[in-house]
C-alpha cells in the first residue's frame, strides 16, 4: 500500500497527460492521414484554445464560456485550412508545412501580442477542479477524468469513421487521395471536416490540460503539440488507435522517468523513444508499410 | 560571357563587397544595428546555405540544424576558453577538466568537425527514414543532444546547463563574412561537382538516380555530414557573435527560422538563402523595431496598435504572405549572378533581342 | 515573369528601406518619444531600460520597470554639469533570452544611451554584458543576484544582493525554523539565476548538516506533478525552487492538488503578486527572501500605488492590481541611483558616468546603496523575509535576516 501510494501519483500523472496528448495526437494523424502535412500549428491552436478560455470567462459563465471556446477553436481551426493550406494543395509538400510553421509562428506572436507576454491563469472550472483522494494518492479530479472521456471520445470517433458516410469519404480519401476525387468524393469538404474534428479535440485536450497546469503562455502548446506529434509517429501516424496508445505510452514513460529522477532527460526520452521505434518499424507500431511506386 | 569573364566578375563582385564592408565599418559608428544584422545575417547565412545542401539540392529532409550547431558552438566555446578564466566560468565545476586553450581557427573547424562525427554516426540509423520520418527523427536528435548537454554530470566539460563565456569573439564585421564567405564557396564547389550532380539525381528520383550507379546510402550519408560540419562552423561562429551561449537557445524555433529563411529565399537556391538570410535577420532584429515603440508619431499622429510584441505579429504575416504568395521564394531554384543580371537588363530594356531563358544561369 | 518582377520589386524596396533604416532609424525613434518630453529642456539624456516583457520573467521586468517609469515621471529632469536634462527611458524587450538579448542592447547602444538599467534575471545580464563593455556604456543590475553579471567587470553594477548571501539567509531560516533536514531543490535548466542560487543553497544547507535533493526540469515544461510526488516521497522538510513566477505558480497550483504539505521557499523572483494570487485560498505554505518590504517607506508606498491605480496600462503591468513588488522599489532606486551618477559625473558621456558609478552613494526606499570597489556590487547585508498569506492574499512580515 505504502509502494502504491507512493508510486501511484506518477502513473495518474502519466495517464492524465497522455490522455492530453491523445486528444491533441488524433487531430495531427488524421491531418496527416489524408493531407501528409505535419500540421505544426495544431500545437499553437491548442494553446490559443486556452486563451479563448481564459479571456471569454471574464466577461461571461463558464458554462457558457465552455462551449463558445470549442466554438470558436473549431472556427479557427477552419479557418487556418481555407486560409493557409487550401491555396497550397498543388504546391510541393514542402511548401504547405511551411505555411504550417508559418501560421504557428503566425499564432505565438499574436497570443504574445495580446496577452503582453505574461503567464494567463486558466479559469477554475468547478468540480473537475475539485481535489480527490484515490488510494491515498491526491489529485484534482480532471485527472481521472482525462483518460476516461478521452477513451469515450475515440470510441466515438472511430464509430464516425467506420459507420457514416464522410468517415468513409475520409478513409477513402486517406487511402489514395487522386482516386477518391475521382469518385466523386468532395476533397475539400473531407479536409474540413477533418481540421474540424481535429481542433475539436484539441480544445477538449486544451480544457483538460489547462485545468492541470494552469498557466497559459504563447509557447504552452509548443511542446505538448511536439510531444503529442511524436505520440503520433510513435503510433503509426494515420492511425487514430495508434495516436492513442503513442501517447498514453508516451505520457506515462515520461512521468516514470521523472520518478527516477532523471527530470533532465525526461522530453530526450520521449524523442529517443521514436527513434528507436522509427528504426525498428520506419511506420510506426501500427503503420501501414509503404512501398516505393516506380 | 565566357567562364574566365564570369568568374572575373563575380570575383570582383566579392571582392567589392568586402571593401564596401571595411569601409562602411571606418564610415560608420560600430555601435549602429546595421553591422549586428550584418554579423548575424553572414553566419545565419551560412546555415541556411548547409541546411539548404540537404534540403534543396539532396532532398533530404532534416531538421537537426539546431543540434549540429549546438555542437559546433560548444566545441568551439570549451576548447578557446582561456585557461585563467575557466575558474570563473567553470565557477560550479571547480573549473572544468579541460585545461588548455586552442586558437580560435583551429577550435571554429573542430567544432565542424565534431558536428560532422555527430552526424555520421546519427546517420547511421536515421538515413534510412523516408522524407517526413526522417525530419521528426532528426529533430529528435537535435533535443537530445541539447538535454545530453544540459546534463550536470557532464558538467565538468559542458558546465552544465549553464552560461560559457569569456571565449574570444569577432569585432569586425568581415571576420564572418570571410569565414561564411570561404564556407560557402566550399559547398557551391561541392554543388557544382559530380557529388554536387549525383545529389540532385538523387533529390529528383531517387530510384532512378539508383539505377544509374549512384550509391544512396553513400551519398546521403556525405551531404549529411557535410552539411553538418557547415552548420557545426557557424555554430561556433554564432557564439562568438553572441558572445555568451547556452544549450538552451538551440531550441527547435532556431531550425524552423533557418528552415523558413531557406524556403523564402528559394529551395535550391545559394544565393537566395544569403539574400533571405539578410533581409530575415534585418527585419527580425532592426527594422520592424520601431513597431515595438508605443509612443510612435508620425506628424503627430499617435500610431494606433503599437507596443511590445506587434514587431513580430507583422513580421509574422509578412512571412505567411510570402511564403503563400511567392512560393517560389525570392529566387526560386535560380542563382543571382552577374550573367543573370546582364540578361534581365537586356530582355527589359533591349527591345527585340531574342527571349531567352530568365535570369537564371544553372 | 510578373511574379519575377514583383519578386524584384519587393527585394528593391526591402534593399531601399534598409538604406532609408540606417539614417532614418534614429531620427524615427526620436521624433517618437521626443513629441511628450519636448516639455522639459532641448537636452536628453537616455537611460536605457533592459528588461524582459515577455518570456518567463517577462511579470517580474514589467514590474520592474513600473518603478523606473514611475520615479521618471516623478524626476523627469536632472542637472548635469549646471544644465538641465530631460531624462527619457529607452525601453528594449530581452525577452528573457539569452539569445534575444544581446541584440535587444545593441538596439539599446545604437540609440546612444548613456547608462544602461536591467536586467530581472541574470542569465540575459550576463549575456549582454560583452555588448555594454565594447561600446563602454555602464550597465547597472536591479534585481540580477547570481555572483557573475558583475564579476571582474568594471562596467557591469548592481544595487541588490547576491545568491551566495541569500542562498545561506534562506538556508539559514530553513534550518532554524523548520529544524530543516532535508530539502528538495528544484531549479530549472539554462537559467543562470535558477542553477545559481539552487547551488549556493545547497551549499549552505549541506553545510550546516542538512541533505538535499536535487531535480531540475526543461524550459516549457508545465508538468509539475511528479516533481512534487518525488519531494514528497523524498521526505523532504522543505521545497526550496528558485525559480520564475511562472514556473512557480503551476508548481504552487500542483502543489496544493496534492497536498504536498511542506513549506515552500524561494528567493527574490517569488516576491510578486503572481504568486500571491495563486497561492490565495490554498493549502501551502510559502516563504521568500526579498529587497523591499512593503510598508518600508510611507510615501513610496503611497504615490506609487495611486501612480498605478491611475494607469490602467500600469496596472495591467502590475498584473491587475496594486501590490508593490520588491522589484518595484528597486527599479525606482535604480533610476535615482543612475541620476546621482549622471550628476556626479556631470556629463553624459557613457565613460565619464562608470567613472563616478564607482563612488556613487544613494539612500534609497531599499535602504542604502553603495558599490564595492572590486565588483561594483552593493554592499547589503539584510534581506526580508516574506510569507505569503493564503487568506488575504498579501505578504505577511515574518523577519529580517542577515547572514550571521
Amino acid at each position: 500500500m505504502d509502494w502504491m501510494s507512493r508510486n501511484l501519483p506518477y502513473l495518474m500523472a502519466g495517464i492524465s497527460v497522455g490522455g492530453q496528448y491523445a486528444l491533441i495526437a488524433i487531430g495531427y494523424t488524421m491531418v496527416y492521414g489524408i493531407l501528409r502535412l505535419i500540421n505544426f500549428a495544431h500545437g499553437d491552436i491548442f494553446m490559443v484554445a486556452g486563451l479563448i478560455m481564459v479571456y471569454s470567462t471574464t466577461v461571461m459563465p463558464i458554462y457558457i464560456a465552455i462551449p463558445l471556446m470549442i466554438l470558436v477553436t473549431v472556427i479557427l481551426g477552419f479557418l487556418v485550412e481555407r486560409v493557409a493550406y487550401k491555396p497550397l494543395r498543388s504546391a510541393p509538400r514542402m511548401s504547405i508545412m511551411i505555411s504550417a510553421i508559418g501560421v504557428s509562428y503566425l499564432l505565438q506572436n499574436l497570443a504574445l501580442y495580446v496577452t503582453g507576454g505574461l503567464s494567463q491563469q486558466y479559469p477554475a472550472i468547478p468540480w473537475i477542479n475539485d481535489t480527490v483522494t484515490v488510494f491515498g494518492a491526491t489529485t484534482k479530479r480532471v485527472t481521472i477524468i482525462t483518460p476516461i472521456l478521452t477513451i469515450v471520445l475515440v470510441l466515438l470517433l472511430v464509430t464516425l469513421i467506420k459507420k457514416t458516410k464522410i468517415g468513409m469519404a475520409m478513409r477513402a480519401a486517406s487511402r489514395d487521395f487522386e482516386t477518391s476525387q475521382l469518385m466523386g468524393i468532395k476533397i475539400n469538404s473531407v479536409i474540413s471536416f477533418t481540421f474540424i474534428i481535429g481542433t475539436f479535440l484539441a480544445a477538449i485536450g486544451s480544457l483538460l490540460f489547462f485545468t492541470n497546469y494552469t498557466g497559459v503562455t504563447p509557447t504552452a502548446g509548443a511542446m505538448p503539440g511536439l510531444k503529442a506529434f511524436v505520440a503520433a509517429v510513435f503510433g503509426g501516424i494515420g492511425s487514430i488507435p495508434g495516436a492513442v496508445i503513442g501517447a498514453f505510452i508516451i505520457g506515462i514513460c515520461e512521468n516514470i522517468i521523472k520518478g527516477l529522477g532523471w527530470t533532465t532527460f525526461s522530453d530526450a526520452f520521449t524523442f529517443a523513444l521514436l527513434i528507436v521505434i522509427l528504426i525498428a518499424k520506419p511506420t510506426g507500431l501500427f503503420g501501414e508499410k509503404v512501398t516505393d511506386k516506380v | 560571357m565566357s567562364t574566365k569573364k564570369k568568374t572575373a566578375w563575380n570575383v570582383g563582385l566579392i571582392a567589392g563587397l568586402l571593401i564596401l564592408l571595411f569601409l562602411l565599418e571606418q564610415v560608420m559608428p560600430s555601435s549602429s544595428m546595421l553591422f549586428t544584422v550584418l554579423k548575424k545575417g553572414a553566419i545565419y547565412a551560412l546555415v541556411a546555405v548547409s541546411m539548404n545542401l540537404l534540403n534543396g539540392f539532396t532532398g533530404l529532409f532534416s531538421l537537426g540544424q539546431a543540434g549540429f550547431m549546438l555542437l559546433g558552438a560548444y566545441t568551439y566555446a570549451i576548447l578557446t576558453i582561456p585557461v585563467e578564466a575557466r575558474n570563473s566560468v567553470y565557477q560550479y565545476f571547480d573549473g572544468g577538466i579541460i585545461q588548455f586553450a586552442l586558437p580560435v581557427p583551429v577550435a571554429l573547424v573542430a567544432g565542424g568537425i565534431v558536428a560532422a562525427i555527430f552526424a555520421y554516426l546519427i546517420g547511421l540509423p536515421v538515413l534510412r527514414l523516408k522524407s517526413d520520418y526522417l525530419a521528426i527523427a532528426t529533430l529528435g536528435f537535435a533535443e537530445i543532444i541539447r538535454a545530453v548537454f544540459q546534463w550536470d554530470k557532464l558538467g565538468p566539460i559542458t558546465n552544465g546547463s549553464n552560461l560559457l563565456r569569456n571565449f574570444p569573439s569577432f569585432r569586425s564585421v568581415l571576420f564572418p563574412f570571410v569565414v561564411a564567405g570561404i564556407c560557402i564557396a566550399l559547398i557551391v564547389m561541392l554543388i557544382n561537382s559530380t557529388y554536387g550532380r549525383a545529389f540532385k539525381a538523387i533529390r529528383d528520383d531517387e530510384i532512378a538516380a539508383e539505377a544509374m550507379g549512384i550509391n544512396l546510402a553513400h551519398h546521403k550519408r556525405l551531404a549529411f555530414v557535410i552539411s553538418s560540419f557547415f552548420a557545426g562552423v557557424s555554430g561556433g561562429l554564432l557564439a562568438m557573435y553572441q558572445t555568451t551561449i547556452q544549450a538552451s537557445m538551440f531550441k527547435s524555433a532556431m531550425t524552423y527560422e533557418i528552415l523558413l529563411i531557406v524556403v523564402i529565399g528559394g529551395i535550391g537556391s545559394v544565393t537566395g538563402s544569403c539574400i533571405s538570410s539578410f533581409l530575415f535577420i534585418a527585419c527580425s532584429e532592426w527594422w520592424l523595431r520601431f513597431l515595438d515603440n508605443e509612443n510612435f508619431y508620425i506628424g503627430g499622429f499617435h500610431v494606433p496598435l503599437l507596443r511590445p510584441g506587434f514587431r513580430k505579429v507583422v513580421f509574422a504575416i509578412v512571412i505567411m504572405v510570402v511564403v503563400l504568395f511567392y512560393r517560389q521564394g525570392i529566387m526560386g531554384t535560380r542563382e543571382f549572378s552577374v550573367e543573370g543580371i546582364a540578361n534581365f537588363f537586356k530582355r527589359k530594356f533591349g527591345g527585340n533581342k531574342k527571349k531567352k531563358g530568365g535570369a537564371s544561369h544553372e | 515573369m510578373k511574379k519575377r518582377v514583383l519578386a524584384i520589386a519587393l527585394v528593391t524596396a526591402m534593399v531601399g528601406s534598409m538604406l532609408a533604416g540606417c539614417g532614418g532609424k534614429s531620427g524615427g525613434s526620436e521624433a517618437g518619444t521626443d513629441a511628450p518630453a519636448a516639455a522639459g529642456g532641448d537636452k536628453v539624456v537616455k537611460i536605457g531600460v533592459y528588461e524582459p516583457a515577455s518570456g518567463d520573467n517577462g511579470a517580474g521586468g514589467k514590474q520592474e520597470v513600473l518603478g523606473m517609469q514611475y520615479a521618471n515621471q516623478e524626476t523627469p529632469t536632472v542637472e548635469i554639469g549646471g544644465e538641465e536634462y530631460t531624462v527619457q527611458l529607452e525601453i528594449v524587450d530581452n525577452e528573457s533570452s539569452n539569445d534575444k538579448g544581446p541584440s535587444a542592447a545593441s538596439s539599446l547602444v545604437s540609440a546612444g544611451v548613456s547608462i544602461v538599467l536591467g536586467s530581472y534575471g541574470s542569465g540575459v545580464s550576463i549575456a549582454a554584458s560583452d555588448v555594454f563593455k565594447e561600446a563602454g556604456i555602464p550597465a547597472m543590475g536591479v534585481t540580477c543576484t547570481n555572483p557573475q553579471v558583475t564579476e571582474g567587470n568594471t562596467h557591469y553594477f548592481r544595487i541588490c544582493f547576491l545568491d551566495p548571501f541569500q542562498g545561506t539567509v534562506l538556508a539559514n531560516f530553513a534550518n532554524e525554523n523548520f529544524s530543516a533536514k532535508k530539502a528538495y531543490i528544484l531549479t530549472k535548466l539554462g537559467d543562470d539565476y535558477s542553477t545559481g542560487l539552487g547551488h549556493y543553497f545547497k551549499e549552505a544547507f549541506t553545510a550546516l548538516g542538512g541533505e538535499v535533493v536535487e531535480e531540475t526540469f526543461q524550459e516549457g515544461n508545465s508538468d509539475f506533478t511528479s516533481y512534487v510526488t518525488s519531494a514528497k516521497n523524498a521526505g523532504a522538510d522543505v521545497f526550496f525552487a528558485p525559480v520564475s513566477t511562472e514556473a512557480a505558480a503551476l508548481i504552487i497550483e500542483q502543489a496544493a492538488a496534492q497536498g504536498m504539505g511542506i513549506p515552500m521557499m524561494a528567493g527574490d523572483t517569488w516576491d510578486s503578486n503572481v504568486i500571491l494570487n495563486a497561492a490565495k485560498g490554498k493549502d501551502v505554505e510559502i516563504y521568500v527572501t526579498t529587497f523591499y518590504q512593503e510598508g518600508g517607506n510611507e510615501t513610496f508606498d503611497n504615490g506609487i500605488k495611486e501612480w498605478i491605480n491611475g494607469d490602467s496600462t500600469a496596472k495591467a503591468n502590475n498584473g491587475g492590481d496594486d501590490t508593490i513588488s520588491a522589484v518595484t522599489a528597486m527599479g525606482y532606486d535604480a533610476y535615482y541611483v543612475a541620476l546621482e551618477a549622471l550628476k556626479a559625473a556631470g556629463s553624459t558621456d557613457p565613460a565619464k558616468v562608470n567613472e563616478a558609478l564607482w563612488d556613487v552613494s544613494y539612500t534609497g526606499v531599499s535602504g542604502a546603496i553603495a558599490f564595492d570597489d572590486v565588483n561594483g556590487d552593493a554592499l547589503r547585508d539584510t534581506a526580508y523575509v516574506k510569507c505569503a498569506n493564503t487568506d488575504t492574499g498579501a505578504w505577511d512580515f515574518v523577519t529580517e535576516q542577515g547572514v550571521n
